[in-house]
């Protein structure tokens, strides 16, 4: 079926019959490029490799399930696990609420552009200067928070060096450059919500705590499933933060599991055991995603 | 104190049983303790901003013995000096910086050329997928479809390592090519965001320009593509934006000035604090320019921006 382009001019009636694939497949061909070589591959790849020894230097050999048995005895694993944990619970606990109450009062206060605009300022500068601006912020000597601190009459606060603040300091920068973006996300989804609802409510004499608590936030809750599942696998994903300030540090406490894969493969050369370590990372994402997905599914009928 | 008498007087004027009685002239106290909250909110966002600017524009010396100051402390340009590299070694020191040369232009210029050509390559391959999925006709089209859409599934971490090494065998490691191509030809949430659109647009106008003897690709490239500049645009800024701040991949390819784009410059620029303690104020400087661009385009297209975040999206 070569007659793609021809058929067009010599039988326009047949045109909605007519089969585009040539066309299709050119179109197609630079985006499949991408896939295959840039996502497929790699999937495949690295999968292989985590089932081999490799150094780089020396091509991979084979090793079976070693790596996959040396990473359930491994503490350092299964620490940084609990450290990416723990950060994912601070991040996306205290994000969410965040983004909803600015979310909400958004939609009860006004629509101004530039307000919106504003409260996105954050997500626009990379994790790197948002990471480095804390950095001083946050100085134990010199940062202002700290200056503020003692003026205040508290002792000064090691955020970046301690091992309890570490970790809650690395969430709340991330919430800082996340929570504007997840409340217009939020924003998006509440303006869906019809106002006809709020008015009967009000004459019917509801408060705004009860409308929250009646209206917006049963009707919101599929866009609060998606966002949740969307802002968790971005959360477990850290890494630029971690990498600019802490390296892991101190004594690990900050050694998300992404920093621990970084380290595997590039200062310690084991890039076998560092795609196992991908491969749990991916195990991880997929259950959450799949969890999270059966209980948004569970949650939907009383939302149309 | 004051919070418990918000509360209180709140609580009749947004949910009074009898709004009809409600005097006009009652503090909406409500909506203030909510403008309050707003406020509050925006403080937190903005601050660091200025906080930014103005340590940029203190002196070292200065900021160590008064970092109280909300205001610039010892004012000079000192720190945007070091940043683009018009302070000789010994007035660098002087001032608390390391003294290393930082080659600013360049990584400048390698993160535009990186993100420009990601921009423009990957939003014109992912517009034609996405008119492929959306208008054309051809068997096994939703099942490729799928596999475009469930490769959105895979977490980027996953892929990182492999196309290190896949990129290290081409000999592409700590070039330009080697930080772009993975992400050149394809993203699959651009040929979904695409894809919606060109589903809405109208058949009618298409069937015209086709009767007239169009080809279907003329139609994409005289027609489609025009009449989608809005959302290629909206979709070319979060394109670009995600590109210009992209820091871990580009940490793996990149070793060398050549191919050193601003984000992991930054993070070099901040691990070579010289032995007096880091230089905060050319560090802000730096972050405060690294951060620039984008913060102008989006001044220049923020409504645009704002507006297009919604469902679209997260779906």
């Amino acid at each position: 079926m070569s007659t793609a382009t021809t058929s067009t001019r010599s039988a326009p009636t047949r045109r909605r019959r007519k089969d585009d694939t040539k066309l299709a497949l050119l179109f197609i061909a630079p985006a499949s490029f991408g896939l295959l070589v840039f996502l497929v591959w790699p999937l495949l790849t690295g999968l292989y490799y985590s089932l081999t020894e490799y150094t780089t230097l020396t091509p991979p050999s084979w090793v079976g399930l070693e790596n996959y048995r040396r990473l359930l005895a491994d503490p350092v694993f299964w620490n940084s696990l609990k450290v990416t944990v723990v950060y994912v619970a601070i991040n996306i606990g205290v994000q969410t609420i965040v983004a909803l109450v600015i979310a909400v009062l958004m939609q009860r206060l006004t629509q101004s552009t530039v307000l919106r605009s504003l409260v996105l300022a954050p997500y626009l500068v990379s994790n790197v200067v948002a990471a480095i601006v804390f950095l001083w912020i946050l100085d134990t000597q010199l940062g202002i928070v700290n200056i503020f601190l003692q003026w205040v009459g508290f002792d000064p606060v090691s955020f970046w060096s301690s091992e309890t603040w570490v970790i809650p300091t690395v969430a709340l920068v991330n919430v800082w450059r996340h929570m504007g973006y997840t409340a217009l996300l939020l924003f998006a989804g509440l303006q869906s919500i019809p106002t006809f609802l709020y008015e009967a409510a009000r004459t019917e004499g509801a408060g705004e705590i009860t409308m929250f608590r009646r209206i917006t936030l049963p009707l919101l809750r599929p866009i609060l499933a998606l966002v949740l599942i969307m802002t968790i696998i971005g959360s477990f994903q850290v890494f630029d933060t971690v990498s600019v300030t802490t390296q892991g540090g101190p004594a690990d406490a900050s050694k998300v599991l992404q920093m621990y894969i970084y380290d595997k493969a590039f200062a310690q050369y084991e890039f076998g055991y560092a795609s196992a370590l991908s491969v749990a990372l991916l195990v991880i994402l997929m259950v959450i995603t799949f969890a999270q997905y059966w209980m948004s599914r569970a949650g939907q009928s009383d939302l149309d | 104190m004051t919070t418990t008498t918000t509360q209180r007087d709140s609580a009749p004027v947004a949910g009074g049983p009898a709004p009809a009685l409600r005097p006009r002239r009652t503090v909406p106290w409500g909506k203030i303790a909510a403008w309050a909250a707003m406020v509050i909110f925006l403080l937190i966002t903005l601050f660091p901003f200025y906080w930014m600017l103005r340590t940029a524009l203190s002196s070292n010396n200065a900021l160590a013995t008064d970092p109280g100051s909300l205001l610039p402390v010892g004012l000079n340009t000192g720190g945007f000096e070091r940043v683009f590299g018009l302070q000789d070694v010994e007035t660098a020191i002087s001032q608390g910086g390391s003294g290393a040369s930082i080659n600013f232009w360049r990584y400048l210029l390698n993160s535009v050329l990186v993100a420009t050509t990601i921009t423009v390559v990957q939003t014109f391959s992912c517009a034609m997928a996405a008119y492929a999925f959306s208008r054309l006709r051809w068997r096994g089209r939703d099942l490729v479809f799928m596999i475009f859409l469930g490769s959105l599934m895979i977490p980027q971490i996953f892929t990182l390592l492999p196309n290190f090494i896949l990129i290290k065998n081409l000999g592409l490691v700590d070039t330009l090519l080697g930080i772009m191509l993975p992400t050149l030809f394809i993203s699959s949430f651009a040929i979904f965001f695409l894809r919606q659109f060109f589903n809405n647009v109208s058949r009618e106008v298409e069937e015209a320009a086709l009767i007239d003897g169009a080809s279907k690709a003329r139609v994409f490239f005289t027609l489609i593509l025009p009449i989608s500049s809005a959302p290629l645009a909206t979709l070319a800024l979060l394109t670009y934006m995600t590109a210009w701040n992209e820091y871990f991949w580009s940490l793996m390819v990149s070793y060398t000035d050549q191919s050193r784009v601003l984000t992991v410059a930054l993070g070099v620029f901040r691990a070579q604090a010289p032995g007096t303690g880091p230089d905060w104020s050319g560090l802000m400087a730096a972050t405060l320019v690294a951060a620039a661009p984008m913060l102008i385009l989006f001044a220049l297209f923020a409504k645009k921006i704002v507006n297009s975040i919604g469902f679209s999206g997260i779906k």
